[in-house]
């Protein structure tokens, strides 16, 4: 396997990683929303009016995908990473509308070794997404799997 | 009526099926999570996962379709029976978020829902709190996705 920029090792607690900027188009809005989430607010930028949101807002999973394309680009793609096991939390907190920029930041809140499997470690991240405004938009916490750089035994 | 009014606390209800083929796996994924195992059929053989499987966004998104497609049936019988429908708002997001297996090309998931709870807000009055659980499982009955999922109703 060609070698990875980050590995296990390069992701100490406090180190943060700058996210997007991802400019979020009402054609997007709507074609996620068309295949996933089909309801009147993320379809057409009168219903959107209409609702508490405001405006043609994207679906929350359409945010998630997109916060997950940031990640990808910032470092995953370019880490040891070997999947996640879920998603401790993660909260909507504004609406993203048509128009929108989204970025933000990752933070390592942990990382530790595997017990149960040597050579991999978990890495707990802080996620962070704003709009132009500074307004958070998605704030959530999960873990990642990344592999070592060097096999180190953790203490028993 | 309320939400809670029309499925109690605890029973599960199945909203849908979503087959994954490899070309909405690989759409899905070279938009929003292109990782090696979610674009390559050939180099995700390699990979932990062993073969082609679904970004698990994509996996969450399918149970916010059939959830969609459900509740508007819901809506459309309850008001053939003369019933008005719960009034229902965004979501403020989930927690406790698990995939538990693999969703390989060819799989074919089916989602549930089921209640766990609901309260109004004394912070915003007019405004209920309700917690499902939401779940998919494929076609051999094993768990795929589990998650927490908070949707407001208005009264």
């Amino acid at each position: 396997m060609a070698e990875k920029t980050y590995a296990f090792e390069d992701f100490t607690a406090g180190r943060s990683f700058a996210l997007g900027p991802k400019h979020v188009t009402a054609e997007e809005i709507i074609a996620f929303a068309r295949e996933f989430d089909p309801q009147p607010m993320h379809l057409s930028e009168e219903a959107g009016k209409a609702s508490i949101l405001g405006g043609l807002s994207a679906s929350g999973w359409h945010t998630s995908g997109m916060m997950m394309r940031m990640l990808t680009d910032a470092f995953l793609l370019e880490s040891t990473s070997q999947g996640s096991p879920g998603i401790d939390f993660l909260e909507w907190r504004n609406p993203v509308l048509a128009g929108d920029t989204l970025s933000g930041t990752t933070t390592v809140v942990e990382a530790r070794p595997l017990r149960s499997r040597p050579g991999i470690g978990v890495v707990r991240f802080r996620h962070e997404i704003v709009n132009q405004k500074g307004e958070p938009v998605c704030t959530g916490e999960n873990a990642i799997m990344m592999g070592m750089r060097t096999l180190t035994e953790s203490a028993a | 009526m309320k939400l809670i009014d029309l499925h109690p606390v605890g029973q599960k209800v199945e909203i849908g099926t979503v087959h994954f083929s490899p070309e909405d796996i690989v759409r899905f994924a070279k938009q929003f999570d292109p990782q090696i195992f979610h674009v390559d059929a050939e180099a995700a053989k390699e990979s932990l996962f062993g073969g082609l499987c679904a970004s698990g966004w994509h996996t969450c998104s399918g149970w916010m379709r059939c959830y969609v497609s459900f509740f508007e049936a819901e809506e459309k019988r309850l008001r053939d029976e003369g019933l008005e429908p719960p009034k229902m708002g965004p979501s403020p997001g989930f927690k406790k978020l698990s995939w538990l297996k693999p969703v390989f090309a060819g799989d074919t998931i089916t989602y549930s829902v089921t209640p766990l709870g609901s309260r109004t807000l004394s912070s915003r009055p007019g405004w209920i709190m309700n917690q499902v659980l939401c779940e998919g499982h494929n076609q051999h009955g094993e768990p795929v996705v589990r998650f927490e999922s908070a949707i407001v109703e208005f009264e």
